[in-house]
């Protein structure tokens, strides 16, 4: 188990390099908007310090083994049938990616 | 700032130490959510006393008074529960009793601080004196085989506390009269789909449960609980087509004024006017944007409402008469809470971005002062200690 969430965590922290280079990230500035976001927006519901509430937990834990793409959809587009709506209109795709890349890694401060 | 806080803690300990008598009836309050830390606010003198610092993860954070008026207890997010002195400006206990809390009340009497946790899933009940534990009261549900998240607790008569499941859909009736250690529970199930949150109106009567898993709330009469819990307003709520909800209403305070309710509409840009004789939905107020809190000045001339993300920028202000809007202003991005003073001749907001507290004239709506504050949400005051449901 142990040895193949290791393996887990280097392939998505390879996976992660090969999307970083192939796509361009948020500017510094507007990165220091999307971590506020994401602690104060987000954080109404899922916390502060994103350890959940009447939302999921998104700690790196909670998230290792969630699907990627399923989780910038879940961003952009919400889940239908939960509280969590969607963020298409202040939040572009690689924005989104970039914060679930963030989350699956430990999000920053 | 930070000297001119320090200037005003050493004054505060020196009149303290001096042994000058003040009265806590206008003290209260702003949570300071990022750094886990309160301004000490005074709203006859609109100054801040200081900075307490040291109480957690307080996003979502809220408080109960204590009966003299001298404490707060402040529930935290990573299940922290502070006892504060509001005369010393000093934390007095604080325990760490859940893994993850979403706040709590004070019973009837003064005596009892209860917590409605995530995690572990259920109630807690401590002595107010002490936080000593008096009773846990796990929300054990049959069908789920686990343990549910608990929302909307509230206080009521005869040293009641009332509370929802949002994972079981249940309401259940703690009663501490006869025996606080093994207190009377009674079970409401099949109450609607995911309660969110509730709230009781100010003469303890109502408890309402707002649900986000379908339309309608659920309305149980606390003066005859055994009627059982009945569904009102089968509009009210998402439904369909509505806009997408970034952050859902808060039902902590319901606007009442005489036999009318105003809440805040879910998914849609208005204030819901509900007659709560019948639970008839009896008209709208089109607002700004989605309604976080509606909140009616202390005499129930005005609404104050303010707004979920992205017009999180503006107040506006309803006069109950008419029904108008009579004002909107921008006091900066993301205005989270609104607390008028005891009588209401003013109203304090925080401005989370705008890192600062801004005081208003409710009559005039001339802006009174501003204080720093670093990003404040909950601003509470000690006049909620003498009333229900807050």
């Amino acid at each position: 188990m142990h040895r193949t969430s290791q393996s887990l965590v280097v392939s998505l922290m390879l996976l992660a390099a090969a999307a970083q280079a192939a796509e361009p990230l948020p500017s510094t500035e507007r990165q220091k908007e999307l971590v506020r976001f994401v602690r104060q927006e987000c954080g109404f519901c899922h916390g502060l310090k994103l350890t959940g509430g009447l939302g999921t937990p998104l700690t790196p834990d909670a998230l290792q083994d969630k699907d990627f793409d399923g989780l910038v959809g879940t961003i952009l587009t919400g889940r239908p049938g939960t509280a969590m709506p969607g963020w298409q209109p202040f939040i572009t795709e690689a924005e989104a990616r970039w914060i679930v890349r963030n989350l699956q890694k430990g999000f920053p401060q | 700032m930070m000297l001119a806080g320090g200037l005003l803690l050493a004054l505060s300990a020196g009149l303290a130490q001096a042994g000058e008598l003040r009265g806590t009836g206008d003290l209260g309050i702003a949570v300071e959510r990022a750094k886990g830390s309160l301004q000490w606010l005074d709203t006859t003198h609109k100054t801040v006393l200081g900075r307490i610092e040291g109480l957690g993860d307080l996003s979502h954070a809220s408080a109960v008074f204590s009966r003299d008026a001298r404490y707060a207890y402040v529930f935290g997010r990573d299940g922290g529960l502070t006892k504060v002195d509001l005369l010393t400006g000093k934390i007095v206990n604080r325990i760490i009793q859940s893994g993850n809390s979403i706040g709590g009340a004070i019973s009837q009497d003064g005596r009892y601080i209860a917590a409605a946790n995530y995690t572990p899933g259920g109630v807690k009940i401590f002595d107010a004196e002490t936080l000593e534990l008096v009773v846990d009261i796990p929300a054990w549900s049959e069908e789920l085989k686990g343990l549910s998240r608990v929302v909307g607790l509230e206080d009521a008569t005869d040293n009641r506390f009332v509370f929802s499941l949002f994972d079981a859909g249940e309401i259940w009736i703690a009663d501490l009269s006869d025996d606080p250690k093994q207190p009377k529970l009674t079970k409401f199930k099949n109450i609607g789909r995911e309660p969110y949150d509730a709230l009781v109106t100010p003469d303890a009567r109502w408890y309402i449960a707002g649900l986000f898993g379908e339309d309608g709330i659920a309305v149980l009469d606390l003066w005859q609980p055994e009627k059982g819990v009945r569904r009102a307003l089968p509009d009210y709520g998402r439904g369909q087509e509505k806009l997408p909800v970034y952050k859902m209403p808060h039902l902590e305070t319901w606007a009442v004024s005489g036999n009318l309710a105003f809440i805040p509409g879910v998914g849609r840009h208005e204030v819901v006017i509900v007659d709560i004789e019948t639970w008839q939905k009896v008209g709208t107020i089109p607002v700004a944007g989605q309604p976080v809190f509606v909140m009616a000045r202390p005499d129930g001339r005005q609404l104050w409402v303010n707004f979920a993300f992205p017009h999180y920028d503006t107040v506006q202000v309803i006069d109950v008469p008419s029904r108008q809007i009579v004002h909107t202003m921008k006091p900066g991005k993301a205005v989270l809470h609104m607390e008028f003073t005891p009588r209401g001749e003013a109203v304090w907001l925080s401005v989370r971005d705008g890192n600062r507290l801004e005081v208003y004239d409710t009559r005039s709506f001339r802006k009174l002062t501003e204080l720093p504050a670093d990003a404040p949400s909950g601003i509470f005051f000690t006049s909620r200690a003498h009333r229900f449901g807050l």
